[in-house]
Parts: structure tokens; C-alpha cells; sequence
């Protein structure tokens, strides 16, 4: 069996057994939570450390193949090459700390465990599949539980609304892009039709597809997958649904499951449809500019932490959105290292607000202040985050980022000024003033009582999240290396027929 | 007359009279164990339909036909009919008098749906269709001392003899254009007929009685009203075996008789399925009263089902089954719960489920199980059954550019109910201050049945490959007049859409 069976079925295992445990059996029941998240997130590590010497079949390593609906072609295939194994371990990490801070929940904590870890194996599954209906179907299986838990354990004064919000452009983005999975899967001819991806691929490599179609899929599934990705203008769901949220919803949401929408634009839209891509990428190229730059401004009004770093972390996806609009294999390698490193800083950012908020039960910015005395640990790791998403170098959000605006520096070069400035300036002014309102300055006496992070358990999520990040920061390679064979392939395929060469062939 | 294919139905009208026999000896506080019984006999009766399995025929000249269709949806009626039963034996207290002549009755309404799936004629459906709704009418207004139940009868009766004239008038005008009214022979004659005005409008006079009994928009007025006053176990027979009935006429209509006609028919049926999914769902967001709200919503379930009839093609009409057993155990599995809380509390507003996951965590699961299913979520089988619909759809879209549209409908419809499906789920888990918190017993049978509802929406979601399976070989190979006639429609496409 595929260890990637094994990294999500744990999670959708333990759920099965919180599930039939009594709701009074407290400890017991976050202790299967953990120990699932945990020996996911083992498996992830070990997976990563040998996937140099797996054997390849079609690319893929670690593959396997369960027939589901043989019917119409669909079965459980998992696999990974060098864009998803490193995302499946940045999600394992980031479950393990979810599971880690879901502490602070003190209502209805079986429900909210079991849900927790849905969505962690959707997370997970959705990354490993290589099958369009599975991908599809386990986004679906995390997604749901988003909803909820942001609906029962939320916080704040809009949570109701920024439930229904969250809910109906999420759901409207995941359906259209099933319509443009759905209407993929239909170009292929009648009697081999398949959702297997590699099979797809394959196909579509020999056949390219006609050019109407392309233009008719293509935005389906960039707009589709884009509102997931809170693509701006579409973003406007994030911050207000992750300043509601429960830290641990938060953290995977913001951290793992919004990439998915990116990962699906690598792995089936960019290839699959080079010349919807190559017409569309002007336009995502703009787009971007939105979410780097009006994004940015907004962060820098927001009075509330959670908002402060919901608009940020929309602000990072623009990066990513700037990578994949380049074209180009630095630009799409780039894109994915952001997504690892995002994934990570986002559920590190999550992670310390909600501790904030737990000890002072407000994060409103101008509330708070000099809690660096109270919260050493807490405030300096709070620092090297914020220092991490103005893009300091040693963290891996620097590696990305730098990656991505040379490889779009030589088809998008003005874009990359406004995007650099973007970051660079306007992300050091927010971040920078959120840390010296929050940490530094006198300490009010209203929060003499709050508390650090004292025991190692407790540090435990916080320090995991912050070393990942600072070896991928430092040894960027054991990322690139991997990904840069599998980018090539996606690049090649995305560039390669001119748009004016598949005008030319007679229409289908 | 070949009496042997139709021992099913014999058998549930033998069990039908004898329970009203049986009733004449048994002592009234023992009644209600007679709907227990019924459902064990019932049990019997689909174990024994598997014996079947493979068996194809006529009886009664061609006017009744044994095949895969039949079958499919005589079992789909059994499995409904006996969850009903369970359930209704769990409401009895709250009905004054007679639950065993409303078992009955269930029983009656149960064979005629059972006809109607072997329905091959136009005086086996009239009948056959008469046979559900007269036993309705009944079921409907049997709770004689509420109000509310009596006025839902009467609404039942007036829309639907209203409906039955508009089938017999319909009927009358196809006999007398073509002059016969068995469905074989009208196949052969359609392609002739399909530019005579009178045949077109007995057709669509009959889709007309059909569509009242799906609850589709414009024949929908009946339903909120209806599924509100009832008793729950007759709504809830009412959502799942009615509409299937309407469905499994429809689909033999169309895919046996009127194909040369109703071929040209899809934009009539995109325009309804449109319609009604938008009707059901955005009607549905202000409803206060689970069964109104059920009721709205199910209207909006025969729209989304209408999009399997309206992609006129085999992979629609094997949609329109799966996505049909889906919805038995959901529907079914919603209508129990709210069975056993309105004989708890007698409250039917959505309010009344404050609390609920403290009161009875399995009946809280239960619908919020089947919310999720009605919404469409994996892993659950509505989301199976709306993923085949809109493949379907999808799939036409290649050869007509207005079922892009049509798709696009569908999803809208489909953002629009997490709205209302969600409303409940919070309702149960997160409103405030609930007023009342002491525990709602359920007692054995109801759990056995919750569980194999919740193992039905599970099993289908997850495992779908039989039931695809099964639909497909169900679904009646379409004849040779159909293929020739999509192709020329295929080859023609290019320019009709430009």
C-alpha cells in the first residue's frame, strides 16, 4: 500500500474512532486526534526523505490504484511527484499544529475533533489524488467541515454572516470548477473517457484540445479554482471568514486547503489547456497586481489582528498567481515554494493569534500592546513570523518570492516592480507596525495576567511550524530539487503549441 | 395473462386486505404493531423480488411490462414503503383511530406505484396513477381532528382531479389521433403523428397530469401546502413514492413512445427543470416549517430530476435513478426524524430543533446527515447523483449550447439551498437558550431504521459503483429511431448553434 493511503486514511480512520467514543471522554478523544495527526505527519516526513529513491511510473512515485466507479472511469489513484510531495508534508505539519492548539476548544469537542480530522484527510487527499473526481471529491469532504466549524466555534460579532459568506463563495467556486472538470473529462472520446489525471494528461498530450474548448474551459476553471484561491476581486470571504474561524479551522484552511485551488491550476488547467492559458495570463497577471496590491492596502487599515493577517495572507496569494502568470519554470517553481512556505507562515500566524486571543480575548490592535514582557516566547516568535511574510531572507517565503519575480521578471517585468514594491514596502509597513503595537510599548496592566507558552507541549505547534520554515529557508534545495523536474514537465506542456498553431488546425 | 410477473404486487394487495382483516382481531393497543409486521412481511416480499432479477415480459397483452426499469423501481417502492410503515407504526398515537387502514393504505398506495413502474400503456398508467392518488386523498386528511391535515386533503383532491382530467383528456386526444393506447404501438406510429397538433396536445396534456405528480413547476402549487398538513409518514411516502411514480412514467413515456415527438421536446424540459429548481429553492430560504421547507425543497429535487429527463439521453435517465435512490434514503431519513419529534413535542417549526443534538445526538445526526445529503456534499449519495445529473447535462451541452445554461441553472439552485439546508443544521446545533432539554427516546425499530437510512446515503456516496451499475442496465436501451435521430441532430449542431 501507498504510504499516501496511509498519511490520509489515518486522519479519516481516527475520525471514525472519535466517532464512537463517548463525548465525556475528553482527553481520550484529542489524544486519538493527535496521535492520527502525528503519525500522518511521520509518514509525510519519511515519504519526503525518500523520494529521491522511489521508483517513477509515469512520474509519479508512490502510486497506487483502487477501481472506484469503474463505470465511468473513476478510481482512488494517489501518487505524488515533486510539486505535491512537498505540499502533502507542509499539510501534515500544519494539521499535526492544528490538532496541536485545538486545545483551546471547550464545547462540543467531539464533534469538533471529529471534524478537524475530515478535514485534515480531505486536505491531505486532495493533494494526493490523481484522479479529477477523487481531487474534486476530498476538496468537498474538507471544505464542508470549514463551514461548520466556523459556523459552531466561531467568534466575533459577525460570525453568522461571515459564515454564509465564506459558504456561497466557496460553494460557487468549487461548482464551477466541477463544471470545468466535468467538460474536461467530456473531451475525451466516448468510449476511453477516464478521470485519471495521468491518463488525461497523457491523451491530451497525443490530442491537443481544440481551441474552442480550451476557451471554454479554461476560465471555468481559473475563475473556479481562483475564488478558492481568493483570487481578487473574489477574495473578499477570507479575511473576515479566518477572523471568525477557530485558530485550528484557520490554520489549515488558510494554510493547506486554499492551495488546493493553486495546485489545481498547475496540475490540470496550466498543461491541459496551454492556449486557454496563454490567453488567459494577462488577465491573472492583473489580477494578481489586486490581491499583492489592494490586499496590501487593506492590511495596512485593519484595528484587528485576524484581519490584519487575513488580508495578508490574500496578499501572498498574489505572489503565487504572479508565478504561474509568468510561464516560466522559475516563476511555477517559485509559485510552489510560496505555497509551501505560505502554508506554513499562514497556520504559524493562526496558531499565535489565537493563543492572543485566548489570553486576552480580543486582538483588536490598539487594545493590545507591550505583550512581548508577558509572552517572551509567544512575541518572538510572533516576530520572526512577521519578519517571515515581509520576506526576510532565511525564511523560505523569501526563496519564493525572489523566485517568483525573476521568473517573471523577463515576460511581466513591470508587474514584478509594482508586486516587489508591493511586498517589500507595504507589507514591512503593516507587518511592522502590528508588531510594535501588539509586543511592544507599555504593557497595560489589563494583561498582567495574561500567560506564555510555558511547556514544551505548548510550544510544541508554534516551534515545529517556525523550524520548517527555517529549513526550508536555509536549504532551500531539499524543496527546488523536487520540484524542479515535475515544474519543467507542467511548463513545457503549458508553452509549448503556440496559440496561433492549434487556431490553425481545423475545429473538431 | 401472465400472472406469475406480477406476484410482487399480488403479494402487497393480499397484505394489504389481510391487515385490514387482521385488524378486526386484535386488541387496540396491540395496533400498532401491525405496521411492524407489515414492514417484516414487505422485507420479504424485496427479498424475494431478487428471485427475479433478469425475468422479462408482458402481461396483459403489452399492457404491462416486467423489465429492468420495473424491477429497479419496484424494489426503490418497497424499500420507501417500508421505512413508512416503521415510521408510521412509531407516529400511530398520533393519529386518533384506524392506523391499521392507514397501513393499508399504504399498502394500496404501494401496489399502485408498483403497477405504475410496469405501466406500458395509457390505461395501465391512468389507472395505475389513480391507485396512488386516490389512496392519498385518504392519507393526506387522516389526521381528521387537525385542521391543518384536513385542508391539506382537500387541496390534494381538488389539484389532483383537477390533474387526473387534464391525463385523461390528454389521453383521449393521443387515442384519437393515433388510435391506439398501448405504448409499443404508439411508438411506431409517433414518428408520423409528430406534426399533428392534436397528438402534440394530448402528449402534453399527459405531461401536464405528470407533472403535478412530481410536484414540477407550473403543477407545483399543491405541494408546500400538502406536505405541510399531512401526517409525516404520508408526506414523507408522498416525497419519495409519489414523485418516483411520476418519474418512472415519465421516463417510459418518453423513452418508449414519444421520442419522435418529445425529442424536439428538451427546451420545454430545460425551461421547466429551470424554472422549477429556482421556484423550490429560493421559496424555500424564508420557510419557518420543516415540512413546508422539506416540501419547497422537494420541489426543487423534481427540478434538479427533471435535468436527467431534459439531457434526453441514457446517461440522464440513469441519473434520474440513482439520484432517485439517493433521495429515498434522505428524504426518509428526515421525514422519520421529524416524525418522532413532532409525536415528542408537536412542534413542527424549524425553532423546535434547538437543542436537538442534547436531546437525542442520534436523531441530530440524522438530519444533519440528510441536509448534507439534500445539499449535495460528498461523501453522501445526493452528491453522487447531482454529479451524475449535471454530467449528463454537461454532456448535451456539446450538441445544444442552452444546456450550458440549463447547468448553470442548477448550480445556482444548489448555492441557494446550502442557505436553508445549513439554517437547519444551525438551528439543531447552535441556537440559544433552548427551552426544552429533556431526551427523546427512540425506540428500536426507528433506530434500525435511521441506521440503514444513514447506511443507504453513506453506502451510495461512497460505494456507487453497483447502484451505477444497476441504473444503467435498467434504463431501457434506447431504439434504434433514437440513435439515428441523435446522430443527424449531432451532425447538424454546428450550424444550428452559430
Amino acid at each position: 500500500m501507498s504510504p499516501l493511503t496511509y498519511i490520509l486514511g489515518w486522519p479519516l480512520l481516527a475520525a471514525l474512532v472519535v466517532l464512537v467514543i463517548p463525548r465525556n471522554y475528553r482527553f481520550v478523544i484529542r489524544s486519538v486526534a493527535l496521535l492520527a495527526t502525528l503519525a500522518s505527519l511521520l509518514v509525510a516526513v519519511k515519504m519526503f526523505c525518500q523520494f529521491d529513491a522511489a521508483p517513477a511510473v509515469d512520474g509519479y512515485r508512490f502510486g497506487q490504484i483502487i477501481p472506484w466507479v469503474a463505470s465511468l472511469g473513476i478510481s482512488y489513484h494517489v501518487g505524488v511527484d515533486g510539486i505535491n510531495v512537498g505540499l502533502i508534508l507542509m499539510g501534515a505539519i500544519v494539521a499535526f499544529a492544528a490538532a496541536c492548539v485545538s486545545r483551546e476548544i471547550k464545547t462540543f469537542e467531539k464533534e469538533f475533533y471529529l471534524l478537524l480530522l475530515v478535514m485534515t484527510g480531505g486536505i491531505l487527499g486532495a493533494f494526493a489524488s490523481l484522479d479529477l473526481f477523487c481531487f474534486y471529491f476530498f476538496h468537498e469532504l474538507a471544505l464542508v467541515p470549514t463551514f461548520i466549524m466556523i459556523g459552531v466555534w466561531g467568534r466575533g460579532e459577525r460570525k453568522n454572516y461571515a459564515t454564509f459568506q465564506i459558504t456561497i463563495y466557496l460553494s460557487i467556486g468549487a461548482l464551477l470548477a466541477l463544471v470545468g472538470l466535468i467538460a474536461l473529462y467530456l473531451q475525451m472520446p466516448a468510449g476511453s473517457r477516464t478521470f485519471d489525471i495521468v491518463e488525461i494528461t497523457r491523451y491530451f498530450n497525443g490530442h491537443p484540445m481544440a481551441l474552442a474548448s480550451q476557451q471554454f474551459i479554461f476560465p471555468l476553471l481559473l475563475f473556479g479554482f481562483g475564488i478558492l484561491v481568493s483570487l481578487w476581486p473574489f477574495h473578499t470571504w477570507a479575511p473576515l471568514g479566518y477572523g471568525s474561524a477557530p485558530a485550528a479551522t484557520a490554520m489549515l484552511h488558510a494554510g493547506v486547503l486554499k492551495k488546493f485551488g493553486l495546485y489545481g491550476l498547475i496540475r490540470i488547467a496550466l498543461p491541459l489547456m496551454p492556449a486557454g492559458a496563454q490567453q488567459w495570463m494577462h488577465v491573472l497577471a492583473l489580477l494578481c497586481l489586486g490581491n499583492i496590491l489592494y490586499c496590501g492596502w487593506v492590511a495596512m487599515r485593519q484595528k484587528d489582528l485576524n484581519l490584519l493577517i487575513g488580508n495578508s495572507s490574500v496578499a501572498h496569494m498574489g505572489f503565487c498567481f504572479l508565478g504561474l502568470a509568468s510561464l516560466s519554470l522559475l516563476g511555477v517553481t517559485g509559485c510552489v515554494v510560496v505555497m509551501i512556505a505560505h502554508g506554513l507562515l499562514a497556520a504559524l500566524t493562526f496558531g499565535l493569534s489565537g493563543w492572543l486571543r485566548e489570553q486576552t480575548g480580543t486582538l483588536e490592535i490598539e487594545k493590545l500592546g507591550g505583550l512581548l514582557r508577558r509572552m517572551p516566547f509567544i512575541g518572538a516568535v510572533l516576530i520572526m513570523a512577521m519578519m517571515a511574510g515581509c520576506g526576510l531572507p532565511g525564511f523560505a517565503n523569501f526563496v519564493g518570492e525572489l523566485a517568483v519575480m525573476f521568473g517573471a521578471w523577463k515576460s511581466l517585468s513591470p508587474f514584478v516592480v509594482v508586486a516587489a514594491w508591493g511586498a517589500l514596502v507595504v507589507g514591512a509597513i503593516y507587518m511592522l507596525r502590528a508588531v510594535r503595537n501588539v509586543l511592544h510599548g507599555p504593557l497595560d496592566p489589563v494583561w498582567a495576567e495574561t500567560r506564555d507558552a510555558t511547556s514544551l507541549w505548548r510550544k510544541l505547534p508554534f516551534a515545529l511550524l517556525l523550524v520548517a520554515l527555517l529549513v526550508f529557508g536555509f536549504f532551500p534545495r531539499l524543496l527546488t530539487d523536487k520540484i524542479n523536474p515535475s515544474a519543467e514537465i507542467i511548463v513545457e506542456a503549458a508553452t509549448a503549441t503556440p496559440v496561433g498553431k492549434i487556431a490553425a488546425r481545423p475545429a473538431q | 395473462m401472465n400472472a406469475a410477473l406480477m406476484i410482487l404486487e399480488i403479494a402487497v394487495l393480499v397484505l394489504g386486505i389481510a391487515l385490514l382483516l387482521l385488524d378486526l382481531w386484535t386488541p387496540p393497543a396491540r395496533k400498532r404493531l401491525l405496521g411492524y409486521g407489515a414492514a417484516v412481511a414487505l422485507v420479504v416480499v424485496l427479498a424475494y423480488s431478487f428471485k427475479l432479477t433478469g425475468e422479462t415480459g408482458f402481461a396483459f397483452g403489452q399492457a404491462y411490462a416486467f423489465d429492468g426499469l420495473a424491477l429497479f423501481f419496484k424494489r426503490f417502492f418497497l424499500l420507501a414503503a417500508i421505512l413508512v410503515l416503521v415510521m408510521a407504526a412509531e407516529f400511530s398515537d398520533r393519529i386518533a383511530s384506524g392506523i391499521s387502514e392507514f397501513y393499508s393504505l399504504i399498502l394500496f398506495a404501494l401496489a399502485g406505484m408498483m403497477f405504475a413502474a410496469s405501466a406500458n400503456s395509457f390505461p395501465m398508467l391512468f389507472v395505475s396513477l389513480e391507485l396512488i392518488t386516490v389512496t392519498f386523498y385518504v392519507l393526506t386528511s387522516f389526521q381528521r381532528n387537525r385542521l391543518a391535515s384536513l385542508e391539506a386533503g382537500v387541496k390534494y383532491l381538488i389539484l389532483g382531479a383537477l390533474s387526473s382530467a387534464f391525463l385523461v383528456y390528454g389521453i383521449a386526444l393521443v387515442y384519437g389521433a393515433s388510435g391506439t393506447m398501448d405504448f409499443a404501438e404508439l411508438a411506431g406510429k409517433s414518428a408520423a403523428l409528430k406534426d399533428q397538433p392534436l397528438f402534440l396536445l394530448g402528449l402534453l396534456l399527459v405531461l401536464a397530469g405528470l407533472g403535478f405528480k412530481i410536484a414540477a413547476f407550473p403543477f407545483q402549487i399543491w405541494a408546500p401546502d400538502v406536505y405541510q398538513g399531512s401526517p409525516a409518514p404520508a408526506t414523507a411516502f408522498l416525497a419519495v413514492g409519489s414523485k418516483a411514480a411520476g418519474f418512472v412514467l415519465l421516463l417510459r413515456l418518453f423513452n418508449t413512445v414519444g421520442l419522435d415527438v418529445t425529442w424536439h421536446w428538451e427546451k420545454l424540459l430545460m425551461v421547466m427543470a429551470a424554472v422549477t429548481i429556482l421556484y423550490g429553492n429560493l421559496c424555500a430560504i424564508p420557510q419557518r416549517n420543516l415540512k413546508r421547507l422539506l416540501g419547497y425543497s422537494s420541489i426543487a429535487h423534481a427540478g434538479y430530476l427533471l435535468l436527467g429527463v431534459a439531457a434526453m439521453s441514457p446517461a440522464g435517465s440513469t441519473a434520474v435513478l440513482y439520484y432517485l435512490a439517493g433521495y429515498l434514503f434522505t428524504v426518509l431519513a428526515a421525514f422519520s426524524v421529524l416524525a418522532i419529534i413532532i409525536r415528542k413535542t408537536d412542534i413542527e417549526d424549524v425553532s423546535g430543533l434547538a437543542g436537538l443534538n442534547q436531546r437525542s445526538p442520534l436523531l441530530a445526526a440524522t438530519l444533519t446527515l440528510a441536509m448534507v445529503s439534500l445539499a449535495g456534499v460528498p461523501p453522501l449519495a445526493g452528491f453522487f447523483g447531482k454529479f451524475l445529473l449535471l454530467k449528463s447535462v454537461v454532456e448535451q451541452g456539446g450538441s445544444y449550447y442552452a444546456y450550458y445554461w440549463l447547468a448553470a441553472v442548477a448550480l445556482a439552485g444548489v448555492v441557494i439551498s446550502f442557505w436553508y439546508y445549513f439554517g437547519v443544521i444551525r438551528a439543531i446545533y447552535w441556537s440559544k437558550d433552548p427551552a426544552d432539554l429533556s431526551p427523546i427516546e427512540v425506540s428500536l425499530p426507528a433506530r434500525i431504521c435511521l441506521y440503514a437510512c444513514i447506511a443507504g446515503m453513506l453506502f451510495l456516496g461512497l460505494f456507487p459503483n453497483r447502484l451505477v451499475e444497476n441504473a444503467r442496465a435498467a434504463v431501457l436501451p434506447p431504439p434504434p429511431a433514437k440513435i439515428a435521430e441523435k446522430t443527424a441532430v449531432a451532425v447538424a449542431s454546428p450550424a444550428s448553434i452559430k
